[in-house]
């Protein structure tokens, strides 16, 4: 194909200008985007090459060394064993705090969905009429202080708290009950709490997005209420929820206020042991190895999640 | 249409219920005349509050948190404008990821972002903790809200609007002041409301790097340890809660009333 000089020289300007657009974008951008390089990236960078230093009493051993990790799962003979979990480490637990943090994560992501689920659906398909004042209403404790909402359940369990006291007042116990706080149900109960507000607006959105001449096409054709949920308006919604469950169970994995506040000795997690390798017992390249572990675990345990579940195909779906 | 009060509805209110609860005892129990949290109710006081003025650790403790809130909520939206503006306008090469980076601090768990923080400023670079340390962390949470906020403004009006004022002969700087900051005026409140109150709230990464001086959370959390401050505890705490409260509600007020209207030229 011959070119029209006169087209050449338009597509070049054309290029230019894009080139300049670019550059202006760009420039735009790079006050936040260094920011972040500075704040997010090169610390991260900072706290991987921390983990391979050592601590010698006060001072810090900037030899490159993988000492910390090999604490982590140096192994020996004789097992700990928590909940009939053998554990073969030598120093056993960072390894039984990671696996217990995934779990009482877990467990209070699977409350989060279940509870934040059906809220998202009546938001999406129930109310009509001041749909923005209950997003609202729902988004708000969110936005409020995360360490009085915990606290506040501390006033709500606790051995002199709201329900025993209650309980007591109305002559139902004699005794308060001393199995509401300080544990691990009591953790994952107020990370539920803490949480299930986040997860309603992601699957909320995805609901809402639903072309509801599908929904009434399945009725058309003879699918039941149930039958039109499960074929179509679950499937459609799984975007949505996994972003929920994602956002729920990253950041809670590490948590530390509320274990700190309401898990008493049993309920302890990562985020302790790591605030206490810091700050406490002066160990900061150890607890930079369990953060960069803890890290490097969630991501793996994400991915393996998202392949699993087929996401690619699930957003792929979406359009 | 008419509504029918069935399963789902009782849901909603239970789950209401449930989300409010906790929380509304707060300010029941600083009301009540009793060193204890518990019922029944012995009586109704303001003693807690009153006291709270003579609380002389507590007020530095506030004027901190409120200094650097403020000071976050302006630095993190002047930030966020301009890369907001970038990733909604410009279709750069990389922008998808960039964007996903700049996201990054809404998943990343807190504790991980304080220590990182941590190692950096006192491992590496050898800078003394102060409120300032503070600030900048709270500035790299705030960022992804504020940009997040921006962005859908941004998206939800017409961007030939702008290029009909370049085409009318306004410089790209006349262009931002007269047109594209008067249409997303209401995220930039919205953004520094919301990065106001994520700042005032914050615990985990001001407990990490704050050096002698508290904010607010921190006084509030080294006052849980003793069982007779609770009632002063909850008196702060039911302030702090009615003050996040309003200004997120003006917040969203603002962001919802100035939501996207069918007609994006009447301004």
């Amino acid at each position: 194909m011959v070119a029209l000089p006169g087209i050449d020289r338009a597509e070049k300007v054309r290029d230019r200008d894009q080139i300049r657009r670019w550059l202006r974008g760009y420039g735009l951008l790079s006050p936040a985007f260094l920011v972040m390089v500075a704040m997010l990236a090169l610390p991260i960078a900072a706290l991987v090459l921390l983990s391979f230093w050592t601590q010698s009493g006060y001072e810090l051993d900037r030899t490159l060394t993988s000492a910390n990790y090999g604490t982590l799962v140096e192994l020996k003979e004789e097992p700990t064993i928590w909940f009939g979990i053998p554990f073969y480490f030598a120093y056993p637990v960072p390894a039984i705090l990671m696996l217990k943090s995934i779990v009482m994560s877990l467990m209070a992501t699977t409350a989060v969905i279940a509870l934040a689920y059906p809220m998202a659906y009546f938001l999406a398909f129930r109310v009509h009429r001041h749909k923005a004042l209950w997003i609202i209403l729902i988004t708000i404790p969110f936005w409020t202080s995360y360490l009085l909402r915990v606290f506040s359940w501390k006033v709500v369990l606790g051995f002199n708290g709201a329900i025993n006291s209650g309980l007591k007042a109305l002559g139902i116990i004699d005794e308060p009950l001393e199995f509401l706080l300080y544990n691990p149900g009591a953790v994952v109960l107020t990370l539920a709490h803490s949480w299930v507000a986040f997860a309603i607006l992601p699957i909320y959105v995805s609901l809402e997005k639903i072309d509801r001449s599908l929904l009434e096409a399945a009725s058309d054709l003879g699918d039941s209420r149930w039958k039109r949920f499960v074929r179509i308006t679950l499937p459609l919604s799984a975007p949505g929820t996994v972003a929920a469950a994602l956002l729920v169970f990253i950041p809670t994995v590490g948590d530390y206020v509320t274990p700190t506040l309401v898990g008493g000795p049993g309920g302890t997690m990562i985020g302790n042991l790591i605030q206490d390798l810091f700050l406490k017992r002066n160990d900061a390249p150890l607890g930079a190895a369990v953060a960069v572990a803890m890290i490097l675990l969630i991501g793996v345990l994400v991915a393996l999640f998202l392949w699993a579940i087929g996401y690619a195909r699930i957003r792929a779906r979406r359009t | 249409m008419f509504r029918r009060p069935d399963a789902l509805w009782i849901y909603a209110i239970i789950f209401v219920a449930f989300l409010y609860g906790p929380v509304l005892l707060l300010p029941v129990f600083a009301l009540n005349d009793s060193n204890f949290a518990t019922f029944p109710l012995a009586g109704f006081t303001l003693r807690n509050f009153q006291s709270m003025a003579a609380n002389t650790s507590m007020i530095m403790a506030l004027q901190n948190s409120l200094k650097i809130a403020i000071g976050v909520a302006l630095l993190s939206t002047a930030l966020a404008m301009p890369a907001s503006l970038a990733l909604t306008r410009f279709r750069l090469p990389g922008g998808g990821p960039i964007h996903g980076f700049m996201m990054l601090p809404l998943v990343m768990p807190s504790i991980v972002i304080a220590v990182a923080l941590l190692v950096i400023i006192l491992k590496i670079l050898g800078i003394q903790l102060s409120l300032w340390t503070v600030a900048a962390g709270h500035v790299l949470i705030c960022l992804p809200f504020c940009m997040s906020v921006l962005m859908s403004r941004l998206e939800g009006f017409d961007p030939n609007l702008e290029e009909a004022s370049r085409d009318l002969g306004c410089t790209a700087w006349q262009t931002f002041w007269r047109l594209t900051f008067p249409l997303a005026a209401p995220g930039v409140v919205s953004s520094l409301l919301m990065a106001f109150i994520i700042s005032f709230d914050e615990f985990v990464i001001a407990f990490f790097l704050t050096g002698t001086e508290n904010t607010l959370p921190v006084y509030l959390f080294s006052q849980l340890r003793f069982p007779n401050r609770l009632p002063g505890v909850m008196a702060l705490g039911t302030l702090i809660l009615v003050g996040s409260t309003v200004l997120v509600l003006v917040a969203e007020l603002i962001r919802k009333r100035g939501a996207p209207s069918a007609n994006p030229g009447d301004i």
